[in-house]
This record gives C-alpha cells, structure tokens and sequence, in this order.
C-alpha cells in the first residue's frame, strides 16, 4: 500500500533543526559528489525522474531509515544503474579494474553543463478530454492510496490524505502520470489539480488551527467526485 | 497485476558501504565506461555552490515589491515571469507564487521527497529533507514554525503546500514595514531563503 518514504504526519521525528549560521550547502565534499554523478547519469536518458524517485522510495525501509539523504541517492542510482542495464552487476566489484572506454556520445559534456541544467522540461502535455472538476468542487481522495498499475509501485497521493475530502482549488494542466511513467509504462498525462484539505479533515480535531489547510497537487484519477 | 521488480534486488548492496568510498566507486565505474565526462561533474557542483541560489529568489521577490506589473505577472505565471529574469530550469518548469498576506501565511514542504524550485533558491538545505520536517510540517504546521521562531497569529490562516507533483512553490513574504524608502537590490538582502520557502520572515541583513 505504501512505502516508508510515505511519512506526511507520522509521530516520533523529534524536532526540526533550522540551518545553523553559514551552514554550507554541501555539509561534506561526497554530498557535492552523489548530487553530481546522480545529475550526470540522469542526463544519460536512460530514465525519467519519477523512476528515480520511485528507486529511492524502493529501497529497504531499514536502508531508507539509516541512509542519510546523499547515501539514498547513492543507493537509487547504483540499482537503477543495473536494473537499466548501464552497468552490469559485477563491474561494481573491482572498478578500478575497468578498461576505460572512449566517452560516450549520450555523456553530458563538461562544456554542456549549464546549459544543460537551465533547459525547462515541461511535464504537460496536450490531451484530448477536458479536466472533469471545476474550481469550487469538492472531490473524495481514492483510498487506499497506492498505484492502480503495478503493485508496489510509485505513487504521489500521500497516504495521510488518502480517503479525505477535499475542494478543488486550481487545475494545473495535464500532466506525466508518475504512477505510469515511473515504470516506464508510457506519460500516461491526466489532468492535475490543487486540493484544499482542512486541517481537521486529515487531522481530526485541531486546537487553536481549525482554520488551517494543506493544499495537495493530485492527479485526476487519484479523485472521486463528491458533490 | 505486474509486481515491482524482486524486493531483494538491491545491486547497490554490492558497493563499499562507507559513502565516500561508494561515491568514488560509482564515479569510477561511469567515468572508465565513458559514460561520465569528470569536467561535468566539476561544472555541475560549481553552478549550484556559486551559481543558483537563494539570491535568485530574493532578486525575484523583491521586484515583486516594487515593481507592481511584475507582481500580477508572477502570480499569474511565475515560470514565464522569473524566465525573463533568466532564472529558469531544472525542477522549474512550474513555478507557482504563492503571496503571504495578513489573513494566510504560506509554507511549503514535500513529505514523499524534497522537491524544491532549484532555480530560484537552488538545493534544499538538510532541514527541508528532513524526517521532522516532512512528517511533521502537513500535521502541526504552527508547532514547527515555533521551532523556526516563527508564531503565527491564531486568527491567520496557515497554508501548507505539499509538493507533490512537478509544480514548485515559492512563497512571497510580506514587505517589511519601515522598508517604504527602501530600493529593491536593498530589499533583496533582506529576503532570506527561509522566509521564501515559509519558515521565516524577510529580516535586515545584520541580523541574518
């Protein structure tokens, strides 16, 4: 039904520490590293970014849970590295060993770099039906949350919003539908909005914050209307 | 219904378990395999350390204060809006701006990953990407905030945005008072990174 990455309202985090003065962006110089090489494969086109999220969402709760944030990144790219077949299992056994191959014509060039990283890739897409609700309409989150596809599978409804009732506040275009796209089963665009859940909807009973609200961008199939 | 791949598929079991070693590990095997270009590597780290950060975003908000066609232009379609200022790309195809008035304050967290408008306030600092942060910020939005040193007002509304989709927020905090004479490069270093994201408030540079 839902992975450990899941973790919107779950108790017993403690609490959040805000950036001390001058806190470097990268606490250590691997950190700079994982988000590079994570960046530059990516470019190799051999996935998309929801497969990506979806490979660190996948990896063993008890990994998830001890990883820092730069290790989960390190551990989605090493599987999604075999399981998209750019290496083979046991090259990762002896690296230094590799012959060293000509660059590739697919590798990001370090001259191509800020343009690459400037480039806007829209996640929209034409569709030939109209979005089914309107602003003002109140809706019913499927539930459970969970990709109808594949089992196990990625998925963006959080299970804490999951069978509430929300109100539509904006539709947002037609966009890649993760659960589909995450496993390279087609873009799949559905149209996607901006719910308003209040917070004694999700929460039940809140003192002193009735009035307060989480507003959720959700797909189009992941509703039920409840007008 | 297809299964998600063998749950004990875990090729990365394979590498060095000390995270510098498995960076280097990795970075090794797609380098030798032609597949990495190292100056890319260099070049990816030197633009997010130096290049796109915060300031772009204070940039972006502090016209917003001063320049009112600009405003109705950045919460009408903030991607085309701050795109003319140049600031545009990865993890910002859809930028929405959302403003903090004296009825709604706005707050933004991503409780599946940590999304983030990279373009304009760059890589998330550790707190975004946290656990507590995530798993609290959606159920007890003004306790965290307390944490942060931010109260908000009981009869103001708090706004979470969950980014759940590719859609990126940027909050718009409210002008400081005593600002009026100000000019905007001078508001811009007022707007910290914390107050766009909405844990905090612009505040003069001396105190940041």
């Amino acid at each position: 039904m839902t992975r450990i990455h899941d973790m919107g309202g779950r108790f017993g985090d403690g609490q959040v520490k805000p950036s001390a003065p001058n806190e470097s962006l990268f606490e250590k110089p691997w950190h700079a590293r994982a988000l590079a090489i994570t960046l530059a494969a990516g470019a190799l086109g051999r996935w998309n970014q929801d497969a990506s999220r979806h490979s660190r969402e996948r990896l063993p709760p008890k990994d998830y849970a001890r990883f820092s944030y730069y290790e989960k990144w390190l551990a989605a790219l090493a599987d999604l590295l075999v399981r998209r077949e750019v290496v083979a299992i046991d090259e990762f056994a002896q690296p230094e060993r590799l012959p060293s191959q000509r660059l590739s014509k697919n590798a990001l060039l370090g001259s191509e770099v800020a343009k690459e990283l400037a480039k806007v890739t829209p996640s929209t897409c034409e569709i030939s039906r109209k979005p089914r609700f309107a602003t003002g309409d109140k809706v019913r989150t499927r539930r459970p949350s969970g990709n109808s596809l594949v089992k196990g599978g990625h998925t963006r409804l959080p299970a804490y919003a999951a069978g509430c009732l929300g109100k539509i506040v904006m539709f947002r275009g037609n966009h890649v539908f993760p659960d589909s796209n995450a496993h390279f089963l087609g873009e799949a665009p559905e149209p996607l909005y901006s719910v308003a859940f209040s917070s004694e909807e999700l929460w039940g009973c809140v003192k002193d914050s009735s009035n307060d609200e989480v507003i959720i961008d959700l797909w189009e199939s992941y509703l039920v209307s409840a007008n | 219904m297809p299964h998600d791949h063998c749950e004990s598929d875990h090729p990365h079991n394979l590498l060095p378990s000390d995270p510098e070693l498995r960076v280097k590990a990795l970075e090794t095997v797609l380098v030798k395999k032609g597949l990495v270009d190292p100056a890319a590597l260099d070049a990816i780290i030197e633009i997010y350390e130096n290049r796109v950060g915060p300031r772009n975003g204070a940039r972006v908000v502090a016209k917003s204060w001063c320049d009112d066609e600009f405003r109705s232009e950045l919460l009408e379609d903030a991607s085309s809006a701050v795109g003319k200022l140049g600031y545009s790309g990865r993890q910002g195809a859809h930028l929405v701006a959302v403003e903090n008035s004296p009825e709604v304050h706005n707050v933004v967290v991503c409780t599946l990953c940590s999304c983030y408008p990279w373009p304009l306030l760059g890589i998330p600092p550790a707190w975004y990407k946290s656990d507590p942060y995530r798993s609290r910020m959606v159920r007890e939005p003004r306790k965290v905030l307390k944490e942060f040193g931010l109260e908000i007002e009981s009869g103001r509304k708090v706004r979470v945005w969950d980014s759940t989709a590719e859609i990126r927020y940027l909050v718009v905090p409210m002008r400081p008072e005593g600002t009026e004479n100000f000019t905007e490069s001078d508001l811009a270093d007022w707007v910290t990174r914390d107050s766009m994201v909405g844990t905090g408030l612009p505040k003069p540079p001396a105190s940041q």
